[in-house]
This record gives C-alpha cells, sequence and structure tokens, in this order.
C-alpha cells in the first residue's frame, strides 16, 4: 500500500510542477505538455461530477430502502433524480419537457431557497447581538443597516445623503470596504500559495491511495 | 525583456514562489524542536479540540462540510485545508460510536473525503469501521448543496459542524440549521461574501486567512507551521511593497 501512496505523491507532484513551471517559463514544449495536462482534467472533472452523482444517488437509496428517518425525502431525492436523468436523456437538454423541469421546479425552489436565506440572514444579525455583543459586531451590523438604507428607498422615501457617487453607501463601498477586502484577500492569496506549495511538497495529500 | 523563456512578471513571480519555499524550509528546520512555539491563539482551534473530545465521550458526530468549490480553481485551496481539518479530526474521533460525516458539493471532493476518512480508519487499524456514505456528496449546485446538508445537521446526532471550504451566502441556511439543533458551528471560507455572512451567524468564524492556519494549530506537521510563519513574513514583505509603490507613484518616480 505504500508503494502506491508514493506513485500517487509522484505523479501528483510532477503533473504539478510541470503546468507550474510551464505557467511561468515561455517554452514550446513546456506549454504543450501543460495544455495537454489541462485538458486532461476536464474530462476527469466530467466523470467526479459522475461520481458524485452516483454518491448522491448511493446514499439517499441506502437512505430510503432502510426507512430511515425522513425517509420518504431521500425517495422523492431519487425519483425526481431518475425523471430527469429519463426526461433529459430522451429528450435532450434544450426540449420543452427538459426546460418545463428547469423553469417551474429547479427555479421556484431555488428563489423559495432564496427567500428563506433572507430571513435566516436577518435572524442570524439579531443572534449576533445576543450571542456576541462587542464593538465589532455593532459596527458590523451599523454598517449593514447603514449599507440597506443605501441601497433601496425605505418606504418609498429616499434619504438624503445616502445615495449617490458621493452618499454614505458609496463612502462606505469605495474606501474602507475595498480597503478591507483587499487586506483579506492579500491573506487568503497567501494562504492559496502555501496550501498549493505544500501539495507540491507532498505535504498535503488528500489523495493518498 | 525574456531570459531564458521567463518574461519579467513571471520572472517577478517565480522568484517569490522560490522565495516561499526557502522561507517554508527554513522555519521548518529552525523550528523542528518546538513547531507550534509562539503561536498567537485564534480561540476557534481551542474550541474545536474541546469539541472533538466533547464528541467521542458523548457519543455524538463531528460533522464537515466542505462546500461547494472546484478543487482545479482558486476555490480549491480552502477546501484542501476541509480536507486536512477532516484528517485530524477523523483520526482522533473515528473511535467515537458516532464517527465523523463529511458533506461536499462537488464530485471530487466527496471522493477525496471517503479517501481522507478510509485513510484516518485505516490509520488507527479500524479499516473495517469504514462506511463510504461517511463521505456525502450533498448536491451539486450550491442551494441544493445548502438543502441536501441539512438533513445530515438534523437526522445524524451532531454536536459540532465545521464549515471548511468555498461557500456563498446560502451557507447561512446551513449555519441557522445547526444553530436550531444547538449544535456548535465553527467556519472558514476564502469567500468574501460569505465570510461577512459567516462573521454573523456561525458562533467561531475564522476571519480573513486564519482558515489557512488550520493545519499549524491541529498539528498536521512542521511544514504547516512554517508555511504560517512564512505567510506572516511574505505579508509584511508585500505590506512594504505597496507602501512603496504608493510613495513612489505620490512623487511620480514611477
Amino acid at each position: 500500500m505504500k508503494i502506491w501512496a508514493t506513485i500517487w505523491a509522484a505523479i501528483t507532484i510532477s503533473i504539478g510542477l510541470i503546468v507550474l513551471v510551464g505557467y511561468f517559463i515561455e517554452l514550446p514544449i513546456l506549454s504543450v505538455v501543460k495544455q495537454v495536462l489541462l485538458q486532461w482534467s476536464i474530462p476527469i472533472a466530467a466523470v467526479a461530477l459522475l461520481v458524485g452523482i452516483a454518491n448522491l444517488f448511493t446514499v439517499h437509496w441506502r437512505k430510503a430502502s432502510g426507512g430511515q428517518k425522513n425517509s420518504i425525502y431521500s425517495a422523492l431525492l431519487i425519483f425526481s433524480l431518475l425523471a430527469t436523468v429519463v426526461v433529459t436523456g430522451f429528450f435532450g437538454p434544450t426540449a420543452p419537457w427538459s426546460l418545463w423541469i428547469f423553469n417551474y421546479i429547479q427555479i421556484p425552489v431555488e428563489a423559495s431557497l432564496m427567500a428563506i436565506l433572507a430571513v435566516a440572514l436577518a435572524l442570524a444579525a439579531v443572534r449576533l447581538l445576543r450571542k456576541r455583543l462587542n464593538l465589532f459586531s455593532a459596527i458590523f451590523l451599523a454598517t449593514g443597516v447603514l449599507m440597506l438604507l443605501g441601497t433601496a428607498p425605505l418606504f418609498g422615501i429616499t434619504l438624503p445623503g445616502f445615495h449617490g457617487p458621493f452618499g454614505v453607501r458609496a463612502m462606505i463601498a469605495q474606501i474602507p470596504a475595498v480597503a478591507g477586502a483587499r487586506g483579506i484577500l492579500l491573506g487568503v492569496a497567501l494562504g492559496s500559495v502555501a496550501t498549493g506549495l505544500r501539495i507540491l511538497m507532498g505535504v498535503d495529500r488528500p489523495y493518498r491511495g | 525583456m525574456i531570459l531564458f523563456g521567463l518574461s519579467g512578471t513571471n520572472l517577478v513571480g517565480l522568484a517569490f514562489l522560490l522565495l516561499f519555499v526557502v522561507f517554508m524550509l527554513v522555519f521548518a528546520f529552525l523550528t523542528r524542536k518546538r513547531p507550534a512555539y509562539n503561536l498567537r491563539e485564534i480561540p476557534v482551534f481551542r474550541r474545536l479540540g474541546h469539541a472533538i473530545g466533547l464528541a467521542v465521550e458523548a457519543g455524538t458526530r463531528l460533522h464537515l462540510t466542505l462546500g461547494n468549490g472546484n478543487l482545479s480553481g482558486t476555490q480549491g485551496a480552502s477546501a484542501v485545508i476541509g480536507l486536512t481539518i477532516l484528517e485530524r479530526i477523523a483520526r482522533t474521533a473515528s473511535i467515537s460510536d458516532r464517527p465523523p460525516i463529511a458533506t461536499s458539493g462537488d464530485g471530487s471532493l466527496g471522493v477525496l473525503s471517503q479517501d481522507v476518512l478510509y485513510n484516518a480508519f485505516r490509520s488507527i487499524g479500524a479499516s473495517n469501521l469504514y462506511k463510504p456514505a461517511g463521505g456525502q456528496v450533498s448536491g451539486l449546485t450550491p442551494f441544493s448543496y445548502a438543502a441536501g446538508t441539512l438533513p445530515a445537521i438534523f437526522d445524524e446526532h451532531v454536536s459540532t459542524t465545521i464549515l471548511s471550504g468555498h461557500f456563498g451566502s446560502e451557507v447561512a441556511l446551513i449555519t441557522d440549521a445547526s444553530d436550531r439543533t444547538g449544535a456548535l458551528t465553527l467556519a472558514g471560507t476564502e469567500d468574501l461574501p460569505a465570510q461577512a455572512v459567516l462573521y454573523a451567524a456561525a458562533q467561531e468564524p475564522l476571519i480573513g486567512e486564519e482558515l489557512f492556519a488550520a493545519g499549524a494549530y491541529l498539528n498536521a506537521g512542521p511544514l504547516h507551521t512554517a508555511s504560517l510563519r512564512t505567510q506572516d513574513v511574505l505579508r509584511w514583505v508585500l505590506i512594504l511593497a505597496i507602501l512603496l509603490g504608493s510613495i513612489l507613484k505620490f512623487f511620480q518616480i514611477i
């Protein structure tokens, strides 16, 4: 088993290094190899998607057939999955029946979840006051309220000083928000580089066999 | 100017990466005896340690959700960190009556989470206890992923939900469900809008790059701590470079 782990690591590190070096050094041979390797990743990602669907099906099949708690939802998911596969597979993805599923089932369901999300976010803001009442939470909530007031008119009334290029909303969005976001993004970028390098060095190996 | 197939910008980029590697190796060597020495306290990781112990004792489950980011994109790094966290908690909590489960919104993440869990079980000599359903793909679009994760929180006796990966604002549905079951929610992501949501919605949010420090705080190895120290040093280098650039620009030198 250990020999396989070493082989997987060697393959991953070599491919990663070839793509990375090909990104920096403009040599024709490296460019071709990099392109070929990147093209291979497309069908691999598609297969991973199929594996994901198979995993989803298996987990819910087990729940539905085992009569576990809320198994009716799992049965409904399997039925919907199979019905969608049959309809889009038989008629094609742009056929009226396939689009009907998309327009009259998927979009309304996702829109409903979006509406629930608005309530969940408002609730989270209220809970924040209860759980972590400190200066930063107060600034966070006050900024949120100011941005809301500057984004949408309050009962049809446009508040003076909130809108326009020099309004409160624009000032917050363009100065402190951008400065803060750039600081965070800088840290995230460094963290991403560190993670990538650890994978290339074989330290992080989520793939070991 | 192109030198050995390297343009000026690419040369700077490559030099930066090489500098990163050199710093990592130097820090790993210098702190090899006490890798975790002098790390500032991040409360999330202290609470995670308590949560793992509590879950094992109380027979409850730890749930880690890896987001719906694509591993081949810029969102992949936070998911890889999630897999590191999964490995650390699985090694400790796999002996529990209810071993940890992982949910994700991407096929490749689902496969990798199963692999990580299997290896964790195998490393403690309990590969017979491994169940593939421990690594689940809960949905393949952002909202279906969030909705599919809810049953794992409601039905699996979860005492702690850890969110690590790429999320959108729909992550509030997951944290809300976790709150309603009374579970502890620890969360970090690289996505800025989701960070804002998690700041309000999670009990213990990881701000900014704190998520990328997870490996160092969970004792994943000396190179994790070394890379964290390297990030700190290079952050200051970048800040100084930005300030210098601004001054030179202000005086119209560049």
